[in-house]
This record gives C-alpha cells, structure tokens and sequence, in this order.
C-alpha cells in the first residue's frame, strides 16, 4: 500500500499549525475526510439535494436513490441481514438513547438488570443511569483490571439470568482495549440478554460483521471514520425493530395519520421521523466506498504497525505512564500520564508545535478515578497518520520534560 | 526546539515554580469559610479554605488545595499570597483587575497590587485557559459568599 499517496487524499493534512507541519493525532475524536468525501457532498448539493422519499419529481428521486444506496452499502459494510436494519441516527450517542427510549422503556422493569463496564464512554452511560431511574431496573457494571482489560471472572458473576441489557464498547476509547465482543455476545445470548454493542472506536478501523459478532444492537458514527458530522447508525436485529415503539415523532415515521391518531411504518422507517440529514447519509456512502477501496484488513494492519511503534517509543519517555494494555492487541490509540505535566499543559505545549491531541477525561469520568489520574493525553492514530509524525510526537515530549521539570 | 513566544510568556519560571511548588497549600481546620471549585470539562479541582477576621472584614488566613494543570495550580498559590491579610473589598477589588487581566477586558484599576499575579497576562492569548486561571478566584468568591448571611 502506498500510504503517503494515500494521505494526499487528506486536504486538511497539508497545512501548517504555529509554524509547523501539522500532525494530526485526534482521530478517535474525530477523523478527517477524503477528498472523495468532500466532494460527494458538494457534489449531492450542486446537481441532486432535494428532500426524500416524498416528491415526485427527478431531483427527489435522484436524492432518495442516493439515500437508499447509502444504507444498502452500510448494511454490506456491517455485514447485516438486511438494509431494513439500518437506522440513520446522528451518531452513537443518539443511537444509544433511541434504544434506550424505545426497546428499553418496553422491556424493562423493576428488579431487571443493566449490565454495563467500567470502561463506556458516558454516551453508554447515561442514557442508562436516566433508564434505570425511569424504569426501576438496576445499573451494574463490570469492573476494569489494572492492565485495562475487563474483569473475565466479574462477567461470569454479574451475566445472570436478571440481567435483560448488557451494553459495551467494542474499543475503549480512553485505554485502546479491545474487547472480545464474539464471545460477550456469546454468554449474553445464553442468559438471555439483549446486547448493544458501542462501536465507535472500531468501525472503520476494522472489519466489522453484525452477523458473526452477534449482537442485538450496534451503533457508530459516521464522522469517526471519514464520513462528515452528524450522521451515525443504528443496527438493529430486525424481530427486536419490529416490536419496537417509534421514539420520535412527525412526517417519514407515519403510514397513516387521521386527527385522532396516526400507524407507523415499518422499521428502519419508523425510527427516522423528519428530514433526515441525506447529505451525511450519501457522505458516509462515499466514505464506505474509500475505506473498503483501500481495505478494511489493511487499515487495521497499518493502524496496528502505527500504535505499535508509538507505544514502542513513547514508553521510552521518562516519567511516562501508559494506560490499558501494553501488548499485543490494541485501539490505535495511546493514552497516557506524565509525571512532569498536566495533561492540558501538555496538550498546550504540542499545539504549538502543530501537534493535535486530546487532554482530559475523554467522557470517561469513572475510568479516570478508576485509575486514580486527573485525565491523561491521548495521541490517536488513523491511517494517514506516518512513523515521522509519531517521532515527531516523541521529540516534543521529550521536549516538554526539559520544559515543565 | 525553539519556543514560541506565546508559550514562553504563559509558563514563565515564577509560573511553573508555583505549580510545582505551591504556597499556602493545605486546610484550615474548622471554624473557616470553604468552597470547592471545579472545571468539569478538564478536571481541575481548586479548594478554598479561609478564615476571616473577628470583625469579618480580613482575610486572616487563606490556603489552598488542587489538582490540575499548571495555570490552574499556580493562579491558586500565587492568589492566597496576594489576597491573604487583605481586606474583603480589596480582595473584591483584585479579582476583577486579575479577571480583566487574563481576559483582556479593559485595564486594571490598580495593576500594581496584582504583584507577580501580572505574569499570568500571558493566559490572554489562550481563551481557553482563562477558565483555569479564574478557578481558585472563583472558589474565592464562593467561600466568601458562604460567609455572608
């Protein structure tokens, strides 16, 4: 693969910040965007943008082919049953409340339980602390060893018969942890739980298969993996869709509505009320379209080399501490801690050198108590990103020792 | 590698000395004025311990603890030794000059009695750390504000 003819597809890449080569390294935030991808959406709003499934007329119909195209290719993409388990959401955190708002209000009552871990983003945390409040059900979670992986003993423990949801991200985005969805799904189905699994860190950045991981519900964002903001999805497994109430209300989720009341159309229908955002739904088309040109496999071999080397590196780094796992296999991303700097100082320091990165607590609270740091730095990589920029990364951060200390 | 100068002037030495090695940093024991101030966004934790004089007029005593990044922490120790043995008014006086400081809102009245405070002027030129720099003065306010009935 040629990886710098690749990264030239990346306008944004090709600036200089303070003075200095950018060095992008915030794509768990939020990735950049092909040129492809860009010009998809200037393209729908020069020649097709019209509002869909409802005019008679050619732009409209040009525009919901277009719409309807883009979600038979994600459904390809996640490797579904059907495009009708496709629903278009504005990304995971709305995904994750539709499911919440819907199939949870109708499922779940007092006495059941939510099973959660220590490691969610709050987006798959809160929509469940305001369930269980509504419904009566109780939230547990499953703790996080030391080496940022999930407790395996605590899973057999707390994966009873009561629990009716369990809920976990694929790739956690504060420790790179990825974690064994197959076989969670796996021992869900066998206590009889619903699971939903947050794929925010993952799609995009490897192959994902509804059909051979097995879970229930499945959200990502489109912008995480080169497709413009606020436009995600929700997969679901379409019997659970189908017993589904709507969630929202108003024109695209009707059959029929009379003054007194109104029917509802089938799923994935039903959950897209109003115009939905079509530009993003047809961007995300193109950005399927560029990542499965170059490969899933290879972008994840790439992004593994590349998260590799930088631990590799970075470890080296005095006063370093490294969160998650420290081997083997792991997110493209390398959270950390140093003893000489606050994350935010650090992160202040980089910028000014042209280096982006995220200093916080990543909408990872409980995880940040649970490791007893204040909030770390996280450098995230993503296929464009190079060796030279990771050394680059280094420099700086030995730089910024002989700064603070 | 060269250093920008705007990065120069928002850690100068005094600045990262006092993060490193903050003044009046503990508690005081009760009977005292508390408040805890937080920047949820970032982390950052300032409390404020003070003990005001039988008249209630003075700060006695002011200490503080924290965890943060350096803006923050230095703000907080180079704040109690400016404001501690000062009246409330004055104390009042000097958290708008700092605020208008750090924000580039208009000219201090009395720069002068900011004292080394004026070196976190460089905090202007980064908005977003201006939320830092104000957190112990804000915890300030907030222990303060308790005290009055």
């Amino acid at each position: 693969m040629d990886w710098h003819r690749i990264r030239s597809d990346f306008p944004i890449l090709d600036q200089q910040v303070n003075g200095h080569p950018l060095v992008y390294l915030d794509s768990a935030a939020s990735s950049q965007k092909p040129r492809a991808v860009i010009n998809a959406l200037s393209h729908y709003y020069q020649h097709d943008n019209s509002n869909v499934h409802r005019a008679l007329h050619e732009l409209s119909s040009r525009a919901t082919d277009a719409f309807e195209a883009a979600r038979k290719k994600v459904a390809r993409f996640i490797g579904t049953a059907t495009e009708d388990e496709i629903i278009f959401t504005r990304g995971c955190t709305e995904g994750i409340n539709l499911v919440a708002n819907t199939w949870g209000v109708q499922n779940l009552r007092s006495g059941d339980v939510i099973l959660i871990t220590g490691m969610e983003h709050h987006s798959n945390l809160v929509p469940w602390q305001l369930l269980a409040q509504r419904t009566g059900a109780t939230l547990k979670h499953i703790p996080v060893l030391d080496d940022g992986t999930l407790d395996t003993a605590a899973v057999e423990m707390l994966l009873t018969e009561q629990v009716k949801l369990f809920a976990f991200v694929h790739i956690s985005n504060s420790l790179g942890t990825i974690n064994p969805a197959r076989e969670l799904c796996a021992k869900a189905k066998a206590v009889g739980a619903v699971t939903l699994l947050d794929g925010a860190q993952s799609t995009g950045h490897m192959p994902v298969n509804m059909l051979d991981i097995g879970c229930d519900f499945f959200v990502f964002s489109g912008h995480k993996m080169c497709a413009p903001t606020g436009i995600g999805v929700l997969y679901g497994r379409y019997a659970l869709l189908k017993a589904m109430p709507p969630w929202h209300g108003g024109g695209e989720m009707i059959a029929s509505v009379t003054l007194e009341g109104s029917t509802f159309k089938e799923p994935p229908h039903r959950f897209e009320a109003g115009t939905p955002d079509i530009a993003g739904v047809i961007g995300l088309g193109a950005a399927i379209d560029y990542l499965e040109a170059i490969g899933l496999e290879n972008i994840q071999r790439h992004d593994t080399n590349l998260s590799n080397y930088a631990m590799q590196c970075m470890s080296e780094v005095p006063g370093i501490r490294i969160l998650g796992p420290q081997s083997g296999h792991r997110g493209s991303l390398v959270a950390f801690h140093l003893d000489f700097a606050h994350p935010h100082d650090l992160v202040e320091y980089a910028n000014t050198y042209g280096i982006a990165m995220r200093g916080g607590n990543h909408c990872t609270q409980p995880l940040m108590k649970r490791f007893k740091v204040p909030g770390t730095t996280r450098a995230s990589f993503y296929f464009y990103n190079t060796i030279e920029e990771i050394n680059r990364l280094v420099e700086v951060l030995l730089a910024a020792r002989k700064f603070f200390t | 590698m060269p250093l920008s100068d705007d990065l120069r002037d928002l850690y100068q030495q005094v600045i990262l000395d006092h993060s490193r090695n903050p003044r009046n940093h503990g508690e005081i024991p009760p009977p005292c004025l508390h408040a805890h101030g937080d920047n949820p966004s970032c982390g950052d934790e300032i409390d404020v311990w003070l003990r005001l004089s039988e008249d209630g007029q003075n700060i006695d005593d002011l200490k503080f603890t924290g965890q943060g990044c350096a803006i923050s922490q230095a703000s907080a120790s180079m704040m109690t030794q400016k404001i501690k043995g000062k009246s409330q008014a004055k104390a009042a006086a000097m958290r708008e000059d700092f605020r208008r400081l750090v924000m580039g809102d208009g000219t201090p009245t009395d720069e002068d009695s900011l004292g080394e405070l004026v070196l976190l002027e460089g905090v202007q030129k980064f908005p977003q750390r201006v939320k830092c720099a104000m957190l112990a003065w804000r915890a300030l306010e907030q222990a303060l504000e308790s005290g009055r009935v």
